[in-house]
C-alpha cells in the first residue's frame, strides 16, 4: 500500500525556513480523524517516526493535509519529497480530539507553524456555533500561513508579527491581554505554537482565570503510548502527550521540563543534519 | 552411563558485545545428535507438561536421534508454529527443562543435567527453515469463506494467525507499528533473535495466505464493532503496552528512558546504526538499568554494546531490589550479561534521580535493602535498611520494571470487560471475551508473560474460533 503524495505546496519560504503543505491519500485516517488529532509518519525505512498535526481532511474523507516547517532532518527530507514520491509509513489518528462545546466564546491563538494546528480546531468551534476570536502570530509577514482560511472561520481576527511587517507589531499575547483586560467574554483560550509562545499565553491568561488549553509538541517515538518518550508533567503528574494529550491545561504544564526534554537529542540532531544534507 | 550435556557454541563475550549479531550459534548436526541421545525417552515424559503449548518433546527428540530432522520439525510444528523463535527465547529452565526428569526435585530452575530441549528445538526449527520441509502449507479444508481479524502481530497474534491459516481460515492481521512482530521486533534485540529468523516466520505466514496490514491502529482506524462487521471473529493480541515508572523524584529528567523506549529506539528503529538510521539514542559513561527481568537484561546488553561500539569503556550496571535468586530473567540471559561485563548491584532500591542545570540525569540516590518475609508473589520482600543511603553515577537510566495493559482499543470499547489492571477478561478455556466472537490472548490477558505463554493462549483461542466457525457453517 503506497502512500503517494498527491499535492505539495510551499506555504512560506524565508531564508531557508520553509513551511510546506502536502496532501496524501489516507482513507482510514480521514474517516475517523477529528480536530486536534495527529498522525505519525516516516519518510523512509531507516527514518524516524515523527508526529504531525492533521491540518485538513477533504470533503470525501479520502485524503489528509499535513503542514510542517522544515527544521530537523526528517522534516527536511519530507520537504524534499514531491508529488508521486511516497511516504514509508503513515498511521493515525492519534491523541484525543479537541473537546468542542457549543455556543461559547473561544479565543484561538496560533503562532508560526502552530497555525496549521489551530486551523481545524477553529473550524470545529465555528461549526458548533461558538464565537471564535483568532489571534495569529508570525515572525514576519512571509511566514504567516492560512490567513484567509482562518479569517473565514473567525468572528474576530487579529494578526501580529514580531517585526511589524504585517498586522500589529508585537506578540499574540499583547492582543490577548488587551482583549481579556477589556473584559471581552471568553470561555476558553486555545493556543498552539512554539513553546515560549504557549508558555507566555499561559502566563497571560492565568491572572484572568480563563481556561487555557495548549497542544504540546513533545518528542515521540511510537506515539501510541508504548514508550513514554513524550511524558510531560501536568499538575504534578506525569502524563503521556501521545495518549493522554496532546492537549493539556496550560496553567498546569511544567514548561521548564518540557523545554529541557525537547532538547535531549540536540547534539545528535545537529550532527545528523550536517551529515545527511551536505 | 551418564553423559554430559552438550555445550552450545557461543561467540566469545568480548567479541560479541561489540555488535548486535546473534550470540548463541546453535548445535551442529553432530552436537544435536549427541544431546538428543541423552534423552531418556521416558514412558511418561514430564517435559511435555512443562511446555505451555504441549509440544511432543519426546517424539521430536527421538526423531532427531533417527536423523529424521524434517519429521522432528513437523512434530514441533504440530503444536508450535515458531520453533526457531521459541528455541531462542523460551525460558526453558522454568518450563520444559524444569519438568525434565533429569532436573533434581525441588530445584528452582532446571538442573544443568536436564536435556537442552530448547537448543534441540532451535536445531530442528532452523533445519526446517533451511530445508524444503512441507509443513507450513495451509490445508484449505476449513471454512475459508470465513475471515478472521487478528489485532497485533506479536507472539500471540502470529501464533493465532498461523493456527487459523492452517485450518484454512482467511486471516487479516493488523499491526499498529510500521513493522511486524510486536515485542519480538521492538523488544527482543537482534543478538537474541536475529531479524532474518523473525522475517522468515512472518514470510511463511504470508505464504499460508495471511494478509498483513501495518500502520493500522485498532480502536482508531476501526473499532471492534466495525471489525465484527467485516470479520466472523476477532482475536486481540494487543500486548502489554504502557511502561511503568518508579514514581520517584527526578524521573522525568533527560536521558531517563523506559525500557520500552530504549529498546524500541535500538531494536525497532535501529538506533545502534545512527546516523545511518535516523532515530537517535543517547549513550552514557555510566548506564544504569533498573529491574531484573529479561527486558532489563536486554536493555543492559544493548547499553553495553552501544558503549563499546562508540569507543567508550563498558560501564553498565543492573540495579535490582531483591537478590540474585529472585531475578526473574532467564538464567542464560543473566549468565550472558555477566560474561559480557554487566555489573549487578543487588538489593538496591532507587530513591531519587539527581540532574544537572540542563535537566540531564547525573546521579541516582539509592537505599540498600535486605530480604524479609515472602510477599504475595511468593518472593521474599525487599525491606529498605534505614541510613544505608548511597549514590551511583548515572548519566543514562533505563527503567525496566514492567508494563501495563495497552488501552488504546480497550478504552474505546466499553463492552469489552477488563480487570483492575486494564487486562481483558476472557473465559479461560475458550479465550472468548465479554463480546461475542471476540477473543484475546497474550499479555493483554495475562499481564506480562513469556512468548510461549502468549502462544499457548493464542492456540486455545484459535481452537475455539475454528470450532465456532465450523459449527456456524
Amino acid at each position: 500500500m503506497s502512500i503517494k503524495i498527491l499535492e505539495k505546496k510551499i506555504l512560506a519560504d524565508v531564508s531557508g525556513s520553509r513551511i510546506v503543505q502536502i496532501k496524501v491519500p489516507a482513507k482510514d485516517i480521514a474517516a475517523k480523524a477529528k480536530a486536534g488529532q495527529f498522525i505519525v509518519l516516516m519518510v523512509a525505512e531507516e527514518g524516524e517516526r515523527i508526529p504531525l498535526t492533521i491540518a485538513d481532511i477533504d470533503s470525501n474523507k479520502t485524503t489528509i493535509t499535513i503542514i510542517f516547517q522544515e527544521a530537523g532532518l526528517t522534516t527536511r527530507l519530507l520537504g524534499k519529497l514531491g508529488p508521486n514520491d511516497s511516504l514509508y509509513a503513515l498511521a493515525g489518528p492519534l491523541g484525543h480530539p479537541t473537546e468542542i462545546h457549543e455556543n461559547e466564546d473561544v479565543f484561538i491563538v496560533g503562532g508560526g507553524v502552530g497555525i496549521a494546528e489551530i486551523y481545524p480546531v477553529a473550524r470545529a468551534f465555528k461549526a458548533k456555533s461558538n464565537r471564535v476570536t483568532t489571534i495569529l502570530g508570525a515572525r514576519t509577514k512571509e511566514l504567516l500561513i492560512l490567513e484567509e482560511e482562518l479569517k473565514k472561520a473567525s468572528d474576530n481576527f487579529y494578526v501580529t508579527t514580531d517585526d511589524g511587517s504585517y498586522g500589529k507589531k508585537g506578540f499574540v499575547t499583547d492582543i490577548l491581554k488587551d482583549l481579556l483586560a477589556g473584559k471581552k467574554a471568553c470561555n476558553l483560550v486555545y493556543a498552539v505554537g512554539p513553546i515560549p509562545m504557549m508558555r507566555k499565553v499561559a502566563e497571560t491568561t492565568k491572572p484572568f482565570n480563563v481556561k487555557t488549553l495548549v497542544s504540546l509538541n513533545a518528542l515521540m517515538v511510537d506515539a501510541t503510548g508504548m514508550c513514554g518518550c513524550c511524558r510531560v508533567s501536568v499538575g504534578g503528574k506525569t502524563r503521556f502527550s501521545c495518549v493522554d494529550g496532546p492537549e493539556f491545561n496550560a496553567h498546569e504544564v511544567d514548561w521548564d521540563e518540557l523545554v529541557k526534554r525537547n532538547k535531549i537529542y540536540y547534539d545528535k540532531e545537529q550532527h545528523i543534519c550536517k551529515l545527511s544534507l551536505e | 552411563m551418564k553423559r554430559e550435556p552438550v555445550k552450545i557454541k557461543e561467540v566469545a563475550a568480548s567479541a560479541r558485545s561489540e555488535n548486535f549479531d546473534e550470540v548463541i550459534l546453535g548445535y551442529n548436526e553432530e552436537e544435536a545428535l549427541r544431546e538428543a541421545a541423552r534423552c531418556l525417552q521416558c514412558k511418561n515424559p514430564l517435559c511435555i507438561s512443562g511446555c505451555p503449548v504441549g509440544i511432543d518433546i519426546k517424539t521430536f527428540i527421538y526423531k532427531i536421534t533417527q536423523k529424521d530432522y524434517a519429521g522432528s520439525y513437523n512434530t514441533i510444528r504440530e503444536r508450535n508454529n515458531f520453533p526457531s523463535i521459541c528455541g531462542r527465547v523460551c525460558p526453558a529452565e522454568y518450563q520444559c527443562r524444569k519438568a525434565c526428569v533429569l532436573t533434581k526435585r525441588g530445584e528452582r530452575f532446571a538442573s544443568p543435567q536436564a536435556i537442552n530441549i530448547h537448543f534441540l528445538e532451535r536445531f530442528a526449527g532452523d533445519y526446517g527453515m533451511n530445508h524444503p520441509v512441507a509443513a507450513a502449507e495451509a490445508k484449505r479444508t476449513g471454512p475459508n469463506v470465513k475471515k478472521v481479524a487478528v489485532v497485533g502481530s506479536g507472539p500471540a497474534g502470529l501464533c493465532c494467525a498461523g493456527e487459523l491459516a492452517r485450518a484454512g481460515i482467511k486471516v487479516v492481521m493488523f499491526e499498529g507499528l510500521h513493522k511486524l512482530g510486536g515485542v519480538l521486533r521492538y523488544g527482543i534485540p537482534p543478538f537474541r533473535l536475529p531479524r532474518n529468523i523473525l522475517d522468515y516466520e512472518i514470510e511463511s505466514l504470508k505464504k499460508m495466505g495471511v494478509e498483513f496490514i501495518p500502520n493500522f491502529i485498532a480502536g482508531r482506524n476501526k473499532d471492534v464493532d466495525e471489525l465484527l462487521k467485516e470479520f466472523s471473529a476477532v482475536f486481540l493480541g494487543l500486548g502489554a503496552g504502557i511502561p511503568s515508572f518508579l514514581g520517584i523524584k527526578g524521573e522525568n529528567l533527560c536521558n531517563i528512558y523506559s525500557a520500552n523506549e530504549f529498546l524500541t529506539r535500538v531494536n525497532l528503529m535501529s538506533a545502534y546504526k545512527f546516523p545511518k538510521a535516523h532515530t537517535p539514542v543517547n549513550i552514557g559513561k555510566s548506564m544504569v538499568i533498573i529491574g531484573g527481568g529479561n527486558t532489563a537484561m536486554d536493555a543492559a546488553r544493548c547499553a553495553l554494546r552501544l558503549q563499546k561500539m562508540n569507543g567508550m569503556s563498558p560501564n553498565t550496571t543492573i540495579l535490582y531490589r531483591r537478590s540474585e535468586v529472585e531475578l526473574p530473567a532467564r538464567r542464560l540471559e543473566i549468565e550472558h550479561a555477566r560474561e559480557e561485563g554487566i555489573k549487578f548491584k543487588l538489593l538496591v532500591k532507587p530513591q531519587e534521580f539527581v540532574g544537572d542545570e540542563k535537566g540531564f540525569v547525573t546521579k541516582l540516590r539509592c537505599l540498600q535493602c535486605e530480604l524479609g518475609e515472602p510477599d504475595a508473589s511468593g518472593r521474599r520482600k525487599p525491606i529498605e535498611i534505614p541510613g544505608s543511603d548511597f549514590e551511583v553515577d548515572c548519566d543514562i537510566a533505563v527503567v525496566a520494571i514492567g508494563l501495563n495493559a495497552n488501552e488504546i482499543l480497550t478504552k474505546v470499547t466499553p463492552a469489552l470487560k477488563t480487570d483492575k489492571y486494564g487486562d481483558v477478561i476472557v473465559e479461560q478455556e475458550s479465550m472468548e471475551t465479554s463480546i461475542k466472537n471476540v477473543f484475546a490472548g497474550g499479555d493483554i490477558v495475562g499481564g506480562e508473560g513469556t512468548v510461549i505463554e502468549a502462544m499457548g493462549m493464542a492456540k486455545r483461542a484459535a481452537k475455539s474460533i475454528i470450532e465456532k466457525l465450523c459449527n456456524q457453517r
